[in-house]
Parts: C-alpha cells; structure tokens; sequence
C-alpha cells in the first residue's frame, strides 16, 4: 500500500540567496507502507528539499505531493499531514523545545489536543520505544548527541505516525552516536513495521534500506535495491559519491578478471564469496 | 564545566513546599511582598522572620543558600541604610559633625529600609530556589490566561520563555567553543581597559548571533513539523492540582497575614 506520492513535483527557492541547485525538478516517487526507503545524493542535490516536500514544509511549485491522499496543499488538513509524516532534523540540538525530555516528547501530542493522561501514556511508550525511560526527567543538554537524537525520535514516535523523515539525522553525530540511533531506527522498522525515508551521505547506512533512490541536480538518477544501485560503482563515482568499500574492493576485483558475484556490502558477504570463488577453482 | 550549570538557582527537592503548587506559590508570594511592605514595627519583621524560618526549615534549603541570594545585592542594601541615616531628618538629633546629622528617627528608617529589601530578597529566592523556572513559567501562563480577553499574547510569552531556559546551556556551550576557537588563533578577551575588552567581544557575539538566528530558523521549522500552531487547541500532559499543601501553605500566609496587620493596628 503507497503511503506517499509525489508526482512531478518542482520546487526552487524564493530567496535569491539560495543556491539554485538546490530545487527538486520534476521528481516522481512513491513510498510503500512499512519500507524503508533511503535518498542519497552529494550536497545541492536538492534532497533535503525533497524531504521537506514531503510533510509539507515546503509546497511544490508544480506538481502534487500526496501523503494518505491528502494533498500537502490543503490548508485544512496540514496537521493531518504532519501528524502522519514525523521528521527528524539533522542538528539534534535545534529541534527539541522543552527543557525536560518528557516534556519535549510530549510537545507534539499537546500540540494536537491530545488529553493529558492519554499523553502521559503515549509519552511513556514513546521513551521505552527508544530505550530512553531512565532520562524521562533529564535535561537536554545533560544527554549525548545520540541520545537526543532518540529523544526526537520518541517525540515523533508519540505523534503515532506512518512515516518517519529523517533528514541525516546522524551527521552531527560520533560513531557510537551514530550507531545507536540507527539500530534504534533498524529496530522500529523490523519490528513496528515502521516506514521510513531517510536522507544520508553514509553509504552504510542507505544499504540498511530496502530501496535506495540517488539523487542529482534535483532529479532522481539512479533507483533500486542497495544491492542494485551500489553495483554500478561507476556511474555512482560519476555523481560523486562513496562507494561502500566491499562494493568498490568486488567492482576493482572484477576489472582484475576475477568474477565476484552481485556486490558484496560488508565484510561477512565478501568473505562468502570469496570462499564460494576458491571451491569453484 | 558548563554542563554542570543550573537553571536559575532552582534546588531539585521533594519537600512539602517543593511540592506545592506553582500557581499558589506565585500567588502567596504576592501577597508575602505586600505584607513586607505594610510592616510596622520590629514585631512585624520578627513575624515575618518566624514565617520565613518554618518554611525555610520545611523546604530543607540551607540558610547558607537563602543568604547567599543577599550578597550581589548586598552594596544596594548598605548603600540605602548610609543614605537613609544620612539624609532622614527627625527631631530627636543624635549626632552632628559639619553638615552630617544623624537622627534617632534616621536610624530607625534605615534600619526598616534595610531589613524590607532583605526581606524582599530572601522570601522571593525562596521561591525560585523550590520551583523550577519551567514551573514558574507554567504557571505564570495559566494565572495570567484571563489577560487573552485584551488580547494579551500569554501563551506566546510562556513559549518564549521556555525556549529561552531550553537553549540557555546551548548557548553557553557555544559561547564556551568560541572563545577556545578564538583564543586559539590569538584572540585575547582578558587583557586591556574596558573599551579595549568590550572591542575583544566582537569576534564572539558576532559568530554568536549568526548561529543563534540559524537555531532559530532550524528549531521554527522543527516545531512546524511537530503541528505547532500556536496556544489554540493545546493541551497540556502535566496538569497543575490545588492539594491539601497547598490549602496548608494558604492557611498559614493567611495567619501571618492577620498578625502583621494585627501588628500595625497596634
């Protein structure tokens, strides 16, 4: 079932102080329930811009964006739209509102007029969602990046959405931070079922997905399995992007003349095949 | 460092008055400035002092802690107690040396004086050091509600409020990152006469303001995203109750309220 499409949307920038290239021009996509799609693209490729297409941040010049078949431009149900497309930003520290962490996981469903006890349950549910109970009456700059990074998720999480935005939610982050706020979005997504569309520049972390969309001049070039998309090693170094090493260690190997199978994605899968390749000869 | 900073000078607790009601506190409170202002004699103050001492003993703050809040405040009280004594003019002369007079009546007003700022100072750090400021914030917004009639923008007010206690320590962080950034590229904010050093804080505020507008824009656009829409509609997931403490604390302002005015009868 599509959750989101977005149909010949356009979209530049009044302020002349924006760079051009980063509008979206003429991109089409849909988002099935419980998929995990995954945009990657350099910086001005325009797929932030995509991203806040979606919940309606921004509207498209042209074209439509439907999101549950409501349409982005309606005045009427914006809050709908929102309620059901939560997004998470990039710098963790500019998006939470409240000076307690419950509070601030609360602040949405407040802002939808939900009642107070409901909250406080949903509040609960949210922190527990995302392992983060024990920091319910903490202050935010008391918790590490990573660890807002989950407040903000659980604050979407509250809201009771179908998709989840993430806009590089982990490029303000350290390794571990990273790793964490990932495996929670892994997590969420094996098991709730949860949608998500997350916006990166860490291969690593798009191959985690179940769709990969690539993104160049604010047009979709290149869509597909991870698997799919990271084997043309070529064409993606053509946009300027990083390939994932083992992807890039199988495309060298088989320029040597070595015949490495599909592409490998982390180390395990290239061991396998590379074992496979040895018994063969 | 900067991470251990408080808020305010809250003191997290969980006494009898910690836990009464925000709003009540607020409210009792005005009337404990009232009752500072409308006090008489030294029978008066020792009143106060006694109500001051219970709930200061109840709350479990150290005294080391209520004084404290007196001490930037402490040039301002000294000050007004030499100016009274000086320039009070009674009838029973003390003391006389070139144009000085000191008078029975001067000592005595200045000795008022001080001692109601003193006052003043105590019982409101009493307030703040057992309610959270987001508390206060919380239920200054919902006292002041009835003034959305003249259209007044409260909840918009308790908005900024908070937003500006949230992001308090993140600013502090930064501010803290680009001194060391400027330091390390020979900035020098320490040495200097004071126009020298105020010229110092320019390659800080600057950088500051930038990223303090770009937070803005970010955090505006973030609670869009979260549907908010203003102070229509919204409900709140903690809900304030008046409980048997807070019918306590009214009981006993209400006591001392009657002995101070008893006290100026009299």
């Amino acid at each position: 079932m599509e959750i989101i499409r977005v149909s010949d949307v356009y979209y530049e920038y009044e302020n002349p102080d924006e760079p051009a290239d980063m509008a979206v021009k003429g991109v089409s996509l849909t988002v099935q329930k419980g998929e995990w799609l995954s945009i990657i693209g350099h910086n001005g490729s325009g797929k932030s811009t995509l991203v806040k297409l979606l919940n309606g941040l921004f509207l498209p010049k042209s074209g439509a964006v439907l999101v549950d078949n409501i349409d982005t431009r309606d005045e009427q149900r914006i809050w709908d739209v929102r309620q059901k497309v939560g997004m998470i930003f990039q710098n963790p520290d500019n998006q939470m509102v409240a000076t307690i962490v419950e509070e601030d996981v609360a602040f949405g469903l407040e802002n939808l007029g939900v009642p107070p006890q409901e909250i406080q349950r949903r509040v609960y549910q949210a922190l527990k969602a995302v392992g983060m109970t024990q920091y319910a009456a903490s202050a935010p700059h008391m918790l590490s990046g990573g660890q807002k990074q989950r407040v903000a998720i659980a604050g979407v999480l509250a809201m009771k959405p179908d998709v989840i935005l993430m806009d590089e939610p982990t490029a303000m982050l350290d390794p571990s931070g990273r790793r964490e706020v990932m495996d929670t979005v892994q997590r969420l997504h094996e098991e709730e079922g949860m949608t998500v569309v997350l916006i990166t520049h860490f291969m690593e972390e798009a191959l985690r997905g179940d769709r990969v969309i690539v993104m160049e001049k604010g047009q979709t070039v290149m869509e597909g399995e991870p698997a799919q998309v990271f084997s043309q090693v070529e064409r993606l170094k053509d946009i300027g992007l990083d390939v994932p090493p083992m992807t890039e260690l199988a495309h060298r190997l088989r320029a040597h003349g070595i015949d490495v199978h599909g592409a490998p994605m982390n180390v395990e899968e290239m061991v396998e095949e590379l074992c496979r390749l040895k018994q063969e000869n | 460092m900067l991470k251990d900073i408080t808020l305010g000078q809250f003191f997290p607790g969980n006494s009898a008055v910690h836990r009464m009601d925000p709003r009540v506190k607020l409210m009792l409170m005005v009337v404990y400035i009232a009752l500072v202002f409308l006090v008489k004699g030294f029978l008066g103050y020792a009143i106060l002092a006694a109500f001051i001492a219970g709930t200061a003993f109840l709350s479990r703050i150290k005294p080391k802690f209520l004084l404290r809040s007196v001490k930037p405040v402490l040039f301002i009280v000294v000050m007004t107690f030499v100016l009274n004594i000086f320039f009070y003019r009674g009838e029973e002369l003390l003391f006389q040396w070139w144009i000085i007079r000191v008078y029975k009546e001067g000592i005595r007003f200045a000795v008022f004086m001080a001692l109601r700022l003193v006052f003043l100072l105590v019982g409101t750090s009493l307030l703040t050091l057992t309610t959270s400021p987001m508390a206060l914030t919380d239920a200054l917004e919902r006292l002041l509600k009835p003034l959305n009639a003249i259209r007044f923008p409260v909840h918009e007010m308790a908005m900024m409020m908070t937003i500006a206690l949230r992001f308090i320590p993140t600013l502090l962080e930064e501010t803290d990152k680009i001194i060391k950034a400027q330091t390390a590229r020979g900035a020098d904010f320490d040495t200097g006469n004071l126009l020298q050093r105020a010229k110092a804080m320019v390659p800080l505020l600057v950088p500051l303001f930038v990223s303090a507008f770009r937070r803005a824009d970010e955090l505006a656009m973030a609670m869009e995203a979260r549907c908010y829409h203003g102070g229509t509609n919204r409900t709140r997931m903690k809900q304030l109750h008046v409980t048997g403490i807070d019918y306590a604390g009214i009981a006993v302002v209400a006591v001392t309220t009657g002995l101070v005015l008893l006290e100026r009868l009299l």
